[in-house]
């Protein structure tokens, strides 16, 4: 079912307010990865106020979507996400980064509600994925695993184990989200480290691959709803997005993969980010 | 093969069965019990023998194939989704190869994964340093939630993962490649995870060991006991982590001579375990670590091993001897004024 008119302007509101949220979050924290944190608000936005069943109120809710952003350093991203959710006060953000704080820079599945994975060290993420469907498939039940991988992050060698054991026991509960920004800490991803092919290697793996833009919400719309249908496989949506998006002055820069943004920095972040249709 | 009924394990099975062809058998019991449980291999089903168990629960088994970053990172997974995970391959892939997945996804999120590693220590001497791991105990150690066990033979190996079902958290079992000789004869001697075993009273000095060693020990402590009129103890230290201090302070005290004895590195493991025991007690204590020497190994057959690396029942027996020799209480360099 495509988006309606009154979903898009709903998901667009609350992807606004969520960007707000990242830039207040890291002005807070002193420093944040913001870029590849406001790469994934679209991605992340869809799935928690549109396609995944979860239940703030029971966040260990036995039967729930698993949603595991591998890509941990974007926990910039998911706090303010969850807390927009309901999990949460909002005003709990503010601690993040700081002494003793539940929010460290990569969330802590044990500390922090809704959080389905403590992710941070790239490449692990995928393999915990696999392990929640393969873990709904031996008990019976219908949840969905939701992973969010960085597009550097798939340097990691781990991640194609993980990748290669997906398709062989044909995880069709299993949908995965690939951030491809196109940069990394060092540099454009093909220079540093080419990943492409990118999508042919995810092919080659085993994967249905859906090619979109991970800003769009009706294409990312259609892409779950295809990964739903999608019954001889595990799919991956290659989400090419930008990292730093919302943000004019962020937007495809490498040094803003970590950064800290003070009061002028800050409103001029929300000004832009007040800016986006 | 077997004798056993229910999961009660005979001389005749430890005779005639390795520690993992035994783990393999109780797991198998287990898993009719409690449906939660799943097995992982990466391609050593038949080896580690948790192949008995995918055999008898196909739908329960996943091999994930030469993948063990992977299959740690499943694992986790797997139990975060409620299961309860037991996990097999070798030491070394286990502590290093995805030591980090162990660590991180594991222990961090303090995971009921049980892990049953194999062929600890120089048990697969032939293979070569590769396939050698002398520095496990070292690592898990470190690891926040871990629980780590060595088990004696594959009676104590039975108990342990019996044992590990209803403990929580995560933990690391070290057993052999399968060939050593059993020290135990039954199962029922009151095995509980965290509390040393005393397997031989004494009062002149402590050995305390694990694994393979155990049985060593308990030679030595017979012979010194006809040919030097010494009364040895003996603790079976199963558990490395966490350790049982008071076992350890009481030694210290009634015997104030100890000498620790393991299959590995005498860097880290149950040797360094103690230690941090017996110099927190302030007490005056002879102490010596007996174990690998800070290398790595020669190739050879696990018997040859021991007895060249000092893990044989005659290398405990000098060692004895030295720390018996040793006149620790009226050391003249020492300032008492000061």
């Amino acid at each position: 079912m495509p988006l309606t008119d009154q979903e898009i302007k709903e998901l667009k509101a609350r992807a606004k307010q969520i960007r707000l949220d990242i830039i207040d979050t890291t002005v807070a924290a002193g420093g944040a990865h913001i870029g590849g944190g406001m790469s994934i608000v679209e991605i992340m936005t869809i799935l928690y106020y549109k396609y995944a069943k979860v239940d703030p109120s029971n966040p260990k809710w036995e039967d729930r979507d698993r949603i595991v952003v591998s890509k941990g350093h974007a926990g910039v991203c998911v706090a303010p996400v969850l807390a927009n959710k309901g999990y949460f006060p909002r005003e709990d953000l503010k601690s993040f980064n700081q002494f003793n704080s539940p929010f460290g820079m990569h969330l802590d599945s044990l500390k922090v509600k809704g959080v389905d994975a403590s992710t941070g060290s790239l490449g692990h993420g995928l393999s915990m994925s696999v392990g929640m469907a393969l873990g709904a498939r031996v008990q019976g039940k219908s949840w969905n695993t939701y992973c969010i991988l960085g597009d550097g992050e798939c340097n990691e060698g781990s991640v194609w184990e993980a990748a290669m054991s997906a398709s062989h026991f044909k995880l069709t509960n299993l949908i995965t989200f690939v951030d491809r920004n196109k940069l990394m800490i060092d540099g454009p991803t093909e220079q540093v480290m080419g990943l492409e092919p990118f999508a042919d290697k995810w092919k080659a793996f085993g994967f249905i691959v859906k090619e979109i833009d991970g800003h769009d919400f009706n294409a990312l719309s259609e892409a779950i709803e295809y990964a739903h249908s999608e019954k001889s496989g595990p799919v991956l949506i290659m989400c090419n997005t930008i990292k730093g998006k919302g943000v004019d002055f962020m937007e495809n820069e490498v040094k803003w993969h970590y950064g800290s943004v003070d009061s002028v920095l800050a409103q001029k972040a929300r000004e832009s980010v007040e800016k986006m249709s | 093969m077997s004798t056993k009924s229910g999961t009660t394990w005979t001389v005749y099975d430890a005779n005639t069965m390795t520690q993992a062809e035994i783990y393999g058998q109780v797991l198998c019991d287990l898993g009719e019990a409690n449906p939660k449980i799943v097995g992982l291999s990466a391609d050593l089903a038949k080896s580690t023998k948790i192949g008995m168990f995918g055999d008898k629960f196909p739908d329960r088994f996943f091999n994930v194939g030469i993948a063990e970053q992977n299959m740690f990172g499943v694992s986790a997974g797997l139990a975060r989704s409620g299961l309860l995970p037991f996990v097999s391959t070798m030491a070394a892939f286990v502590t290093m190869r995805a030591g980090e997945q162990v660590r991180t996804d594991i222990c961090y999120q303090n995971l009921d994964v049980k892990i049953i590693a194999t062929h600890g220590g120089t048990s697969f001497g032939a293979a070569g340093s590769t396939h050698h791991c002398t520095e496990d105990l070292a690592i898990t150690r470190a690891f926040p939630n871990m629980t780590v066990i060595v088990p004696a033979d594959g009676i104590e190996t039975a108990n342990a993962v019996k044992a590990c079902v209803d403990w929580p958290g995560p933990v690391y079992i070290r057993i052999g490649r399968g060939f050593e000789p059993t020290y135990y004869k039954d199962e029922n001697y009151g095995f509980q995870i965290g509390k040393a075993v005393e397997l031989n009273p004494g009062t002149d000095i402590t050995i305390i060991c694990c694994g393979v060693t155990v049985l060593q020990a308990m030679e030595a402590a017979k012979i010194l006991k006809e040919s030097d009129g010494l009364s040895v103890r003996v603790l079976n230290m199963h558990t490395v982590k966490p350790i049982d201090e008071e076992a350890i302070l009481k030694a210290v005290v009634e015997t104030r001579r100890i000498i620790t004895f393991e299959d590995h590195n005498v860097l880290g493991g149950l040797g360094s375990a103690v230690a941090d025991v017996v110099a927190k007690s302030g007490k005056g204590c002879a102490f010596d670590k007996v174990g690998i020497p800070d290398c790595f190994c020669v190739v050879g057959y696990p018997e040859d091993l021991y007895s060249h690396y000092g893990l044989d029942s005659n290398s405990i027996i000098d060692k004895v001897r030295e720390v018996m020799g040793k006149d620790f209480e009226e050391d003249e360099s020492w300032e008492d004024e000061v």
